[in-house]
Formats: C-alpha cells, sequence, structure tokens
C-alpha cells in the first residue's frame, strides 16, 4: 500500500549545516497493517511519516501510495491524492471557529461534495468515533480525547485508503489514549483502512501495531513484525523501547 | 453656560458629518485594499507559501515606505496626486485620499500579523486534505483569524478618527478642524472641551462595539 524508498530528507539549520532529519529510510507497509514508527523525538519519524503525503518533500528517494509515485504527481493531481490519505496530529489542528460538524464537513468541501450529499456522510463519521450528540460545539468546548476524536472522524470524511497519524494519543491523557487506540483499531479493522502511526509511546505499538520500525538520528535501526516472539531487539534503543521504563538518569544523551 | 456651545451647535453637527464621511470612505477602502494586500504579504513572506523574495522585498518596502510618512506630510507630500484623482486638493473628499492611501498598508500590515498568528498545524491539516491554496487563505487563514481581523478593523478606526482631524488642514472640515477654529483661534476652551467629550465618546462606542463583534466571531475560548 505504500512504499518508501531510501527516503533522505535535510534541513536547513540556521547555523548553516544542514540537519539530516531523515537518512536513506525505507518502509514496506501493506494494506490493512497498523503500521508503528517509534523512536524518540528528534529522530526523524514525524519527518519520514510526513513524506507519504508529501507534507515534507524527500530531498532523494521514492514514495509510492496505492500503486502512485506521489513525487511525480502535479500539484492538482497531489491534491487529488492526498484526498484517499487522511491524516491526525498530536495538537488535532481543528478549525477553532467551527463547529465539531463543520469541522467533519470541512474535507468534503474541499473535495467538492455536494452540501446535500455531505449531510449524510458526516453524521456517518460522528457516529464512528461516538461524537453525534457534540455536532454542534465548538473543540474549545471538548476535551483532548473528544478533539481527536473529531480529528479522526474528519480524516475519514473522503473515505481515505489510508490514514496518517503524527503522535495521535501524545497530547491526551495516559486514561483517553486507550479510547482514541480502540477507535483506530475498529477503524481498521472495519473499514479496512491502512495506519500509520508515529509514537514514541512504546505502549501505543504494544496495543494496535502488527508491524515496527524503530527509528534512531533518522534512520530506521530495525524493523519487525510484533507476532513474531523469536525476534530480540538488538539496537539499544528497542531493548529500552521494550522495557518502556522511565530510567532515572541526568545524561539525557543516554539514548539519543 | 452653555451658549458657545449651543451657537456652534450646527456647525458641530456639519463637522461630525464630515469627519463620518471621511471614515466611512477610508475605513472600508483599507478593508478592499488592506486585506488582499496582507494576505500576499502573508504568502510571499520568506518560509511561507510562495517563494517570491523579491515580490516579498518590494510589496514590505512599499508598504514601510508609505507607513513612514508623518500623516501631516503625507497628506502635503501628494497633492498633485490627490488633484488628479479627485480634481481638487481641498476638502473633504480630497482629505479622504491620503487618509485612504495611510490606511491600505497600514491595514495590510495589521492583516499580515492577524494571519501569522494562525495556527500553522490548522493550514497543514488542511493542505494534508488536498486543500488548494484559495481553499486555504479562504476557508481557513480568514476564518481563524476573523476575530482579529475585526480587532484591527476597529483600531484602525479608532486611530483614523484621530487622523481625520489633521484633515482641517487642507480644508478638509471635520470635527479635529472645528475644534481648532473655536476651541484656538477664538479662544472658546468650553466648545473645545465639548469636542473632545464627543470625541471620546465616539472612541468608547467604537471600541465596545468592535469589542462585542470580535467576542461573536471569536469561538477560540
Amino acid at each position: 500500500m505504500i512504499t518508501l524508498q531510501q527516503i533522505d530528507k535535510a534541513f536547513q539549520t540556521p547555523e548553516g549545516e544542514p540537519l539530516k532529519a531523515v537518512s536513506s529510510a525505507s518502509l514496506q507497509i501493506e494494506e490493512g497493517d497498523i503500521y508503528g514508527i517509534i523512536g524518540f523525538s528528534g529522530a526523524g519519524k514525524s519527518t519520514l511519516l510526513r513524506t507519504i503525503n508529501l507534507l515534507e518533500r524527500p530531498d532523494s528517494g521514492k514514495v509510492i501510495v496505492d500503486g502512485q509515485d506521489m513525487l511525480a504527481l502535479s500539484e492538482k493531481e497531489l491534491r487529488q491524492a492526498r484526498m484517499s490519505i487522511g491524516m491526525i496530529f498530536q495538537h488535532f489542528n481543528l478549525l477553532n471557529n467551527r463547529t465539531v460538524y463543520e469541522n467533519v464537513s470541512f474535507p468534503l468541501e474541499i473535495a467538492g461534495v455536494a452540501k446535500a450529499d455531505r449531510k449524510a456522510r458526516i453524521e456517518e463519521c460522528l457516529r464512528i468515533v461516538g461524537l453525534e450528540d457534540k455536532a454542534n460545539a465548538y473543540p474549545a468546548k471538548l476535551s483532548g480525547g473528544q478533539k481527536q476524536r473529531v480529528a479522526i472522524a474528519r480524516a475519514l470524511a473522503n473515505g481515505p485508503k489510508v490514514l496518517l497519524c503524527d503522535e495521535p494519543t501524545s497530547s491526551v491523557d495516559p486514561s483517553t489514549t486507550g479510547s482514541i487506540l480502540a477507535f483506530l483499531k475498529e477503524i481498521n479493522e472495519r473499514l479496512g483502512i491502512t495506519i500509520v502511526i508515529v509514537t514514541h509511546e512504546m505502549n501505543v505499538i504494544k496495543s494496535i501495531c502488527n508491524k515496527v520500525a524503530v527509528m534512531e538520528h533518522g534512520i530506521v535501526v530495525e524493523k519487525f513484525e510484533m507476532n513474531d516472539t523469536k525476534f530480540v531487539p538488538k539496537s539499544n534503543i528497542a531493548q529500552f523501547l521494550f522495557n518502556n521504563e522511565i530510567i532515572l538518569d541526568k545524561r539525557e544523551a543516554a539514548y539519543v | 453656560m452653555f451658549d458657545n456651545i449651543i451657537y456652534a451647535g450646527p456647525e458641530i453637527v456639519q463637522a461630525l458629518g464630515e469627519t463620518f464621511y471621511m471614515l466611512i470612505i477610508t475605513i472600508p477602502l483599507a478593508v478592499l485594499f488592506g486585506t488582499p494586500l496582507g494576505t500576499l504579504l502573508y504568502l510571499t513572506r520568506p518560509g511561507s507559501f510562495v517563494k517570491a523574495p523579491k515580490f516579498y522585498l518590494v510589496l514590505n518596502g512599499l508598504v514601510n515606505l508609505v507607513r513612514s510618512f508623518p500623516f501631516l506630510i503625507l497628506m502635503i507630500a501628494i497633492i498633485p496626486i490627490t488633484r488628479l484623482l479627485v480634481g481638487t486638493a481641498l476638502g473633504t473628499t480630497a482629505a479622504t485620499v491620503p487618509m485612504v492611501i495611510n490606511a491600505v498598508p497600514y491595514f495590510a500590515r495589521f492583516v499580515e500579523q492577524t494571519l501569522l498568528e494562525v495556527n500553522r498545524g490548522v493550514v497543514e491539516a488542511a493542505e494534508s486534505m488536498g486543500a488548494n491554496r484559495l481553499q486555504i487563505i479562504w476557508k481557513v487563514l480568514y476564518l481563524e483569524a476573523r476575530s482579529g481581523i475585526a480587532n484591527c478593523i476597529t483600531i484602525i478606526t479608532v486611530s483614523f478618527l484621530s487622523y481625520s482631524t489633521v484633515a482641517g488642514l487642507v480644508g478638509g472640515g471635520g470635527i479635529g478642524d472645528f475644534a481648532i477654529r473655536y476651541g484656538y483661534y477664538r479662544y472658546q476652551t468650553d466648545v473645545m472641551f465639548f469636542t473632545v467629550i464627543l470625541m471620546v465618546a465616539f472612541v468608547q462606542v467604537f471600541q465596545f462595539a468592535g469589542n462585542f463583534i470580535v467576542r461573536k466571531l471569536d469561538k477560540r475560548l
């Protein structure tokens, strides 16, 4: 479903020295996967995720989504392709001056769906995330978890094949994390949407992902399947992530 | 006790009429031209959507240039342009020309700053959905910035109420001209004082109305 090949992405820093965010990273994501990309902050995992819908254009490499070579598309074709790739964000990124209903309506308006056809679709998406009763509320009146559910409904509106999740549970409290993940899992199982999740929380990976890539300093250091019982994490970071304990050590550089 | 004020009454009404005439022309034109200009500044500034550094440099420089004129000097300096546009450099309509010329870049700068405060993440979310630039401007930037823009309109209205008083200098009339003629040239302190009270009242009303609209438009809290 998604193929990333030898992705390179560097950012220009004010000091002049370009920062290599991602170096020759390759991923193969199959249809129906819930694929986790894990690593510490600054590992380049969000940048890699964002190359899938070209929010971040890689310096070199190949991005193929649903058989389409994304880098070969014209601007117009890219916009079209993006409509079938949903995305949710750590900070939800809802339109604050639109109600929940209007937020879900937004991608449909962009896709040019007629007003009469939008209503049923919006209501269906809100039902999927269990927020029918909040349709007329503004985002400011919602909890973090509810906001993320609105974001999920919004991402589903155009019937995407892929859902990209950039730290979807990092701004919600731990008790809400489970609910968000449950909705994502349900979407994956019921609607068959391929999900890619970037996170730094091993619990997220453990609870819903079937495949994982571990990133460190812009490099994919390990890839494995979660049901592979024989798998022994080799990299420092993977072992650390598997333990998932907070180690009290003032040397922040220990793993990063 | 209010003899002077009552005597000057009809002229006060006329002067107020002239002041509002100037504002009613200036503010809508400032919004009409300043909003797209400010949006262009926002879109072309370094690191934004459109890579047009030279265009930005020129536009930004032009905005700064006009903004750097003290209003009084701008008014005199552009008299030839005023003549060209309205046929005369005297009178209320003539006074609105420098006001508009001053207000457009002023408002454009406000719009640029207000748009900069729109959360980049929301813009990015719209991009990820396949929104084009026009949709991002209309449906994201203006929507999210609308209360900020309403606030800017309040501020320039109050500012230009003040600028309009300089218009007396080119025979533009208005409340400032009136206050100078009666309060200063005729030593009628009471008339002067009365116009000040009027001005204070108007500013309060503008600000109150502006704040009310901003509150209605802002759903962020």
